[in-house]
This record gives structure tokens, sequence and C-alpha cells, in this order.
């Protein structure tokens, strides 16, 4: 008893029990509901299901091309504003970090009630147009951070020695400083995609649920219509899953990186 | 350095850049700002402005609207007490479930440690619906009904991930030698955690558990699908049915604001001890924020 304490590799003994336990075995829940019916039969048939209704794939074609619409228009504000703050001699920009920061920090369906008001006061239809602004607001922040930090880190010297060495204002940019962003950029389009692919109570909120995303689908199948869709929501899942291990795999070299980051995001 | 390329750039593009970071975080925090103002208004109807009064925030604290003779809706101060227990204990076990789990990671073999850093990552990158779909299957599975136990066990499983990453590079930074100096030395292993790798740990221990503190209170997904239906509710749920039965309940427009209003003292504060640490230390791995 007494070398097993000592032993320090040990003491992640109950973390890993309680994570085979508790992340591995479920995640291996979802598969096997989705491949078997109610009464645990070996089945395909919920995915056949899915495949057939072409309104539950459209549903999932329209929940990723707006989750990728909502990453673009993401990045296409965030990035800038990372440059300028990062680049910029603020005399603090550790303020005007915090300031873009903090947003994160309030529970995101108080920001998407808020958002839904504003739409309100201003008379405005709620439907497309107030999801991919909402969305866009709600998850701006995470791809502004990632890319600011990465953007801080770059040593001002090469950007410099760019310069020196003949190359324009926009060569500097493209040759040097954009290649160097690349890992924020991915764990910035990781961080706002994957909330954004997988979200329903947003797209309810800020829809009148008008819009269906794949999310709402997935949670409406487990519901309050008993057991009988559980099998078949299982088989969404699987497909999110799926999507959400592919996006990863994707970046799989800037692994660490993404680690850190989201360790120091949140 | 840094003026030297502000030089080159010319003041017109600073000057465009800042107008362009002040007009987004306008817009960032528009919303925010509308919910704090319209707090201080009585109307039922958000956007309508019937003077200025501390009403909603007398309803909020006694729970009774005097002037309407009617109750603010108890379900509410259930659903912060809730909020509250639910983020403690989650924090407390996941703080001290992690920091085990970090410093038997440290030490173990290349291979093994790969392994449990991947299961580590799982439910971070996981996207709240399946975790909490996964784990709502399990508790079906195990034929565990759901509850305040449930919706703990759960927000332990996506904080614990956290507070291992908050303290490892404490783990980085500590002199590996004083643990086994402190065996050596006649303590018990137990002796050696609590009187020496605990006290060189805190400061990352501290990050873990506030971080989960605040992604506990921020859960909306996991929890939706781990409470069950005995009419638990915690703070967000509470806010997703409220808001889908169609009007918000006014009061809480002046919880948000005071929600807001405390997380952005506490991160303040949280910012200015670590850039005072820092300053003293020189060590930049400390904010729990810009870490």
């Amino acid at each position: 008893m007494k070398t097993i304490f000592h032993n320090r590799r040990t003491w992640a003994g109950p973390y890993i029990v309680f994570m085979v336990l508790l992340v591995v075995l479920p995640l291996i829940l979802i598969g096997v509901y989705a491949f078997t019916d109610m009464s645990g039969n070996f089945t395909i048939q919920n995915f056949v299901q899915f495949f057939h209704k072409t309104e539950a794939v459209n549903t999932f074609i329209y929940s990723l091309a707006i989750a990728l619409i909502t990453t673009f228009i993401c990045l296409l504000l965030g990035y800038p504003a990372a440059y300028i703050m990062a680049m910029s001699s603020f005399r603090t920009p550790a303020v005007m970090a915090m300031l873009f920061i903090l947003p994160m920090w309030i529970n995101f369906l108080l920001r998407t009630i808020a958002t839904v008001e504003l739409f309100h006061m201003f008379n405005l239809p709620l439907g497309e147009g107030a999801l991919l602004f909402g969305m866009t607001y709600d998850f701006l922040p995470f791809m502004i951070y990632p890319i600011y930090n990465t953007l801080q880190k770059i040593d001002p010297s090469l950007m410099e020695a760019s310069q020196d060495l003949g190359a324009t204002r926009i060569q500097t940019f493209t040759r040097v400083v954009l290649p160097l962003s690349w890992p924020g950029i991915y764990s910035g389009i990781i961080m706002v995609f994957m909330p954004t692919v997988s979200t329903f109570a947003i797209s309810e909120l800020l829809t009148h649920n008008k819009i269906t995303l794949f999310g709402s689908l997935i949670q409406r199948s487990f519901g309050e219509g008993g057991t009988t869709m559980w099998n078949y929501g299982a088989a969404l899942s699987l497909i999110m899953l799926i999507i959400i291990g592919l996006t990863s795999f994707f970046g799989q070299s800037n692994e660490t990186e993404v680690d850190n980051q989201k360790g120091g995001l949140l | 350095m840094i003026r030297h390329r502000i030089d080159r750039r010319g003041i017109g593009s600073v000057i465009c850049g800042h107008v362009y970071l002040w007009l987004l975080l306008a817009l960032l925090y528009a919303p925010i700002l509308l919910i704090i103002i319209f707090s201080f208004t009585k109307s039922k109807v958000f956007g309508n402005w019937t003077g200025f009064t501390f009403g909603l925030y007398q309803n909020l604290f006694n729970g009774y609207d005097f002037s309407a003779d009617v109750r603010v809706d108890p379900n509410l101060y259930r659903a912060i007490i809730y909020t509250g227990v639910i983020a403690l204990v989650a924090a407390i076990i996941s703080t001290f479930l992690g920091t085990l789990a970090a410093i038997g990671l440290f030490h173990m073999r290349q291979r093994t440690r790969r392994v449990v850093s991947f299961m580590n990552s799982i439910p971070m990158i996981n996207p709240d619906i399946i975790t909490g779909i996964s784990l709502f299957l399990l508790f079906v599975f195990l034929g565990i009904s759901r509850g305040l136990g449930t919706v703990i066990i759960a927000h332990v499983v996506f904080c614990t991930p956290y507070v291992v990453l908050s303290v490892m590079p404490r783990l980085q930074k500590m002199n590996p030698n004083i643990y086994e100096a402190a065996l050596d030395l006649g303590a018990t292993p137990w002796q050696a955690l609590h009187k020496v790798l605990i006290p060189e740990l805190r400061p990352g221990m501290l990050s873990g558990f506030i971080l989960s503190l605040t992604l506990s209170i921020d859960d909306f997904g996991v929890t939706f699908f781990t409470k069950g239906s005995n009419g638990l509710e915690t703070l967000s749920t509470f806010i997703y049915a409220d808001a889908r039965k169609g009007g918000l309940t006014p009061e809480l427009r002046p919880l948000f604001s005071i929600i807001f209003l405390t997380t952005l003292v506490l991160l303040v504060i949280i910012n200015i001890r670590a850039a005072k640490q820092q300053n003293m230390k020189g060590d930049s791995k400390n904010s729990p924020l810009t870490n």
C-alpha cells in the first residue's frame, strides 16, 4: 500500500477510472444506441431513416452552412480587430483585450436574449438575419482572443526584417504575419464552428422556433416524446460527433497549440 | 520598437484602427448596456421606458411586487440557489480530482501520458450537446434517476480537464525533487502532498477552481440533459424555459445587471492581482484570463 502511494503516477488513478466511466463509456453508448433498435437488436435503420427524410438532411446541410457562414463572418470581423490590437501602441493593450474577452464570461443565453430584445426594440424581424447576427455576436470574442494571442507573440523584428529586405506592407502581411498567425486562426475557427454547428438553444430563441438547426433536431429526439426517438437521436448525435471529430482531425498538427489556447481562454 | 512600427504605418490608419475597435466594442456591449438601462424601469415589455425606478431591484430582493400585488416566480430563487450549490460542489470536487490527476499525469511515462491527455481533452472538444446526451444515455443505461447528483457529476466531467490544464504549468515550473526530499526527511506521502505540493500548486489550483465555477455557472447544454424532469432548474435552464414561454420575467433584467457587474469587478480584481504577482515574480503564466 505504501509503495503505491509513493509512486505519484498512481495519483491519476481515480481520474482515469472516472473518465473511462463518464467520458469514454458514454460516448460508446451513443454508438451502441445509434446502431440498435428499441429492443436492442442491431440495425442501421436509424441512419436509413435520417437519409430518407429530405427534411432532416436539409436541416443538417443548412446547419453546416449557417455554422460556416458564422465562422467566416467572425473571422472577417475578428482578424482585423485582433491585428489592430496586437500591432498598436495602446498604453494598456491588456485592458482592450479584456474588454473583448469579457462578454465570454457572461451566460450566452442572457447575451442571446439581450440580442433578441435588441431586435424587438428596433422592430426588426427574428429569423435568419437575427440568427447570423446573434451567433456572430455570441462567438466573436472566441475568434478574436486566440488570434490576438498568436499575433502578440510574433517577434516584431521579423516584420521589420521583412520590410527592410524590400517587402511591401502587404507582402509582409501575407508572407510573414499571416502564416505565423495560422495557429490562432485555426483555434478561432474551431472555437466558433464547434458551438455554432451544435447549438440548439440560440437558434430557437433568435428565430422564435421558425428555423430548426441540427442541434434542435437532436434535442427534440430526446425531448418529451418518450423513449421512442432515442435511438434515432443517438444516430444523429453520432453524425454530429463525426463532424466534430473531422474538424479537430484536420488540425491535428496544431493540437498542442489548441490545448494551450483553450486552457488559457476560459 | 512598437512606436517605430506605428510611425511607419501613419497616423491615418492608426485612427481608422481605433475607430474600428471601438465600433466593434460598441456592438458587443450594446445589448448588455440596454438590459442594464432597462433594469431601471418597470415596464413588462422590454424597450418601453416608463420612468426611472429601482422597482425591479426591489421586487427581485423582496420576492414580491407590492405595486402589482404579485409574487416574483419562486422558481427563480430556487434556480439561483441550485446554480450556486452545483457550481461550488462541482468546482471543489473538480479541483481535488484534477490536481491529483495532474500530479499523476506529470509523472507518467510518455505513452500512457499521451493516452490520458487525449482522454482529458475529449470533454473540452466535445460540444455541450454531445457531452449532455452521452451522459444522459449513461444514466438511463445504468438506471440512475436524474437530479441534483447527476448534474453535479456531469459538471465535474467538463470542469476537471480545465483544472488539470491549470495545474500543469505549476508542476512544470516546480522543483521536482522537493517531494522526494520531503519523503526522505520522513514525511508520509499525505504530509508531503499537504505541506509541500499543495502550497506550491495553490495558484494553479485556484485558477482551476475559479474556471470551474464560471464554467459550471455558465453551462446550459449539459445541465439541460442531465437535470431530469423533477423540476430542478439552474439559472440557465430557467432562463431558457422562461424565454421560450414568451416574455422574459422583468426581474431577470436587474439580476442580469448584477451578475454582469459582479463578473466585471471579479475579473478586474483577478487581473490586477495577477499583474501584481507578475511584477513581483516576473511570472507571466499566472492570470487565469490572459494565461
